[in-house]
């Protein structure tokens, strides 16, 4: 089995962190966003959409981490608290699944996106009012991050780390690429990071996220060869 | 209690979870929550749902948001048949892949067209910029274009020969621009096709009521108030604007 990743794309690290601490035997293949190597032909063959992660188990190809990691819970029967089969446990944690999307997501992504790439794709370094938006955005998304999905539980679904806090913790360390803490001054986050972290194994978890953290690297990273100029065309309208 | 689903059919993801659970004849009592008189906002709905979105389910104690959670929850719940959800691995994952790539795909720029082309400018007073519009059409397009490259291709449905959740959460998205008077079918026979096999299999009746409300959008937002829309406007400005 093949996973295609870059661990600075935070579904990536989702999937990897699951398959590392399930011991998951699989091939890494590496996918260089920032060469633009999402863009070549073979990628291309191998899925269409040209995003991270992709799953190649045989002949069977799968996009999208969400779906990759329950492909991975379930062909791997993986403990219980992963992915519960209790109907109401399994469908607090769709929900949190489904709603990170457009939200926890979109808006980390965001603030990661307009700080790390906004010079390289426009010229300039980010409007203001673009940032503080986004920021703003951001710290609502967090809010209900604490208020609803994790309350005064342990980790989202309860007592037990399930795929909830994996899809959930990659999102939040984006930011702190470019200077954005999102745990700062939010000791519930904390805990519940620091707790997810032991979970998972601090060495790996740190491995997983040592390329994003060194965002002085990043910048010199950007190639401007002709795949990124797809990369920045697309780039281009987001940022408008 | 009865099941309570909390919907208002002018909402995408409502009209899935109305025709997925009218279709299996799951009983459940239909709560309206009308989204342009900001019932989302009042503080019964704020106790289904704390993040004042529909649809919401409420069983018993239990309150479940987000339309493909619900429709799964059902599926489970109710023993609908197996090719709405099914239990085969790979057949569950190409449907998962769906559900998961469309909401920052077709679900965005399908709501961004409609909003672009229906109450937009009512909020800001003017046209919007043609730049605006074909960026956003280009947008729309290119999600078209995957759900037809990549997956339909030459199957019946999104998931092979039958009709699965995936089909009920594409079909409701990609209508919600034609609910704005953009014909997005047009030139597009494999998405046609697709789309009355849809209808087909849910139930032509049924289909039809559910798109109701969307379908006869321009006239209905043609007739709101712009103070209704200043609940709105500052999020909707933000994200699609």
């Amino acid at each position: 089995m093949e996973l295609y990743l870059d661990l600075l794309s935070p579904p990536c690290r989702a999937v990897y962190l699951f398959a590392e601490a399930l011991k998951i035997p699989y091939e890494f293949k590496s996918v260089n966003l920032f060469q633009g190597q999402q863009y070549t032909k073979e990628f291309g063959e191998l899925s269409i959409i040209r995003k991270v992660p992709v799953l190649k188990d045989g002949s069977f190809v799968l996009t999208e981490s969400i779906a990759i990691l329950q492909y991975l819970a379930q062909k791997c029967s993986v403990a219980d608290h992963w992915f519960p089969a209790d109907l109401q446990q399994r469908a607090r944690l769709s929900e949190y699944l489904s709603w990170q999307h457009l939200n926890l997501r979109f808006h980390c992504s965001k603030v990661f996106l307009l700080r790390a790439l906004h010079p390289f794709v426009m010229g300039s370094e980010v409007p203001k009012e673009k940032m503080d938006a986004a920021m703003e955005d951001m710290k609502q998304s967090l809010d209900f991050l604490e208020e609803k999905f994790l309350q005064n539980k342990q980790f989202i679904n309860g007592s037990k780390i399930s795929l909830a806090d994996l899809v959930a913790i990659v999102e939040m360390m984006q930011p702190l690429a470019v200077g954005v803490d999102g745990f700062k001054d939010r000791p519930k986050l904390l805990g519940w990071r620091d707790r997810v972290k032991k979970e998972l194994g601090e060495k790996l978890f740190n491995q997983a996220h040592e390329a994003v953290l060194n965002s002085s690297d990043m910048q010199q990273k950007l190639q401007n060869n002709s795949e990124m100029q797809k990369l920045k065309s697309s780039l281009s309208k987001y940022f408008r | 209690m009865a099941l309570e689903l909390y919907l208002d059919l002018f909402s995408q993801p409502c009209r899935s979870v109305y025709m997925f659970a009218k279709k299996n004849n799951i009983p459940f009592e239909f709560k309206k929550v009308s989204l342009m008189h900001g019932e989302h906002f009042g503080d019964q709905f704020g106790k289904i749902n704390m993040i004042r979105k529909v649809p919401a389910l409420r069983d018993g104690d239990f309150c479940l948001a987000e339309s493909i959670p619900i429709m799964i929850y059902l599926a489970e719940k109710f023993q609908t048949p197996d090719f709405w959800y099914p239990t085969d691995i790979h057949h569950r994952a190409r449907i998962n892949e769906y559900l998961s790539w469309q909401h920052t795909a077709i679900r965005m720029y399908g709501s961004k067209m409609f909003w672009l082309r229906l109450l937009i400018p009512k909020m800001i007073g003017m046209e919007v910029p043609k730049e605006k519009m074909d960026g956003a059409l280009e947008d729309l397009n290119n999600s078209l274009n995957l759900i037809e490259e990549k997956f339909l291709q030459d199957r019946l449905f999104i998931g092979g020969d039958q009709i699965s959740l995936a089909d009920l959460v594409a079909i409701v998205e990609v209508m919600q621009p034609v609910g704005a008077g953009l014909d997005v079918f047009n030139g597009r026979p494999k998405l046609s096709a697709w789309r009355d096999r849809v209808r087909v299999s849910i139930g032509t009746e049924l289909f039809d009521e559910a798109n109701r409300d969307i379908l006869g959008a321009q006239e209905i937002m043609g007739q709101i108030d712009p103070g209704t829309l200043e609940l709105f406007k500052p999020k909707i400005l933000r994200f699609y604007y």
